[in-house]
């Protein structure tokens, strides 16, 4: 799956990196804690969250992730924006629950199979 | 491949919430452009960034250093703050002291030290209440990155 399905099945907008849409998805990972996320997400994986301060870009960066999901309608600020930008971190962002974005992201990805 | 006998070092300022992780990031850039395996750098920064945010939480300020050798990575994360009180109890995952606004932000999680333990090949612990700690973690650079 690539970020442009992620987007249509989360019914999600880009917030930041705009090229990128190609770049394959290997997984997801779902929590609000960083050090979960830190000790558990893999690389090239999609993280849904409703953190939304720069330290959520800090983390997406250091673990290679595809993109990090803001959901529930959650917002970053400016600052998290443009770090993003100068890190070339993928921000999306979602008004779906967690649950129902992640739920319909399970159901996709069992469907490719 | 590696440029043995390079050290760098990286201040961190407690309570700088913005600024957190730049310091890892900036290890893992290092070790990238010096060609160090991936899975290695993967370890090294999830390590390097958990060390960085407990000066962050907990500490007044410190610093990051890294310390490039022939066949090992070392990381030392030391502080100027109020020492660990337990260390053993610090390790168990979900014990944490993070402050309420920490919490909110997603740390806190307990999770840091455990972390480190699992992503370096060695840590060892030195701290003194109210003066300090030094963490020093060391990495072999030439296995798969798996732990």
């Amino acid at each position: 799956m690539n970020l442009k399905k992620v987007l249509e099945k989360t019914e999600a907008r880009i917030i930041t990196g705009e090229g990128e849409t190609g770049r394959e998805c290997r997984g997801f990972y779902v929590s609000d804690l960083l050090s979960d996320v830190m000790g558990h997400a893999g690389e090239g994986e999609v993280w849904l969250t409703i953190q939304t301060h720069s330290n959520v870009v800090a983390v997406a960066l250091l673990l290679n992730l595809a993109a990090a999901l803001f959901t529930a309608g959650a917002g970053p600020d400016s600052t998290t924006i443009e770090k993003a930008r100068a890190e070339g971190v993928v921000l999306l962002g979602t008004s779906l629950p967690t649950f129902e974005a992640a739920g319909r992201l399970y159901r996709a990805l069992t469907e490719e199979e | 491949m590696t440029t043995p006998g390079m050290v760098l070092r990286f201040s961190v300022e407690g309570g700088d919430y913005a600024a957190a992780g730049e310091a890892a990031s900036k290890i893992k850039k290092a070790l990238r452009k010096i060609g160090v395996d991936a899975g290695v750098i993967r370890r090294v920064a999830i390590a390097a960034y958990e060390a960085e945010m407990n000066i962050v939480l907990h500490a007044l300020r410190g610093r990051l250093i890294l310390e490039v050798a022939e066949d090992k990575l070392r990381v030392i994360a030391e502080d100027e703050g109020p020492g660990i009180p337990d260390v053993n109890l610090a390790m168990q995952e979900g014990f944490s002291t993070a402050s309420d606004l920490a919490r909110e932000m997603g740390f806190g999680a307990g999770m840091g030290l455990p972390n480190m333990k699992k992503c370096s090949d060695t840590i060892t612990i030195e701290t003194t209440k109210d003066r300090g700690t030094k963490v020093v973690m060391n990495f072999d650079i030439d296995d798969d990155g798996v732990t």
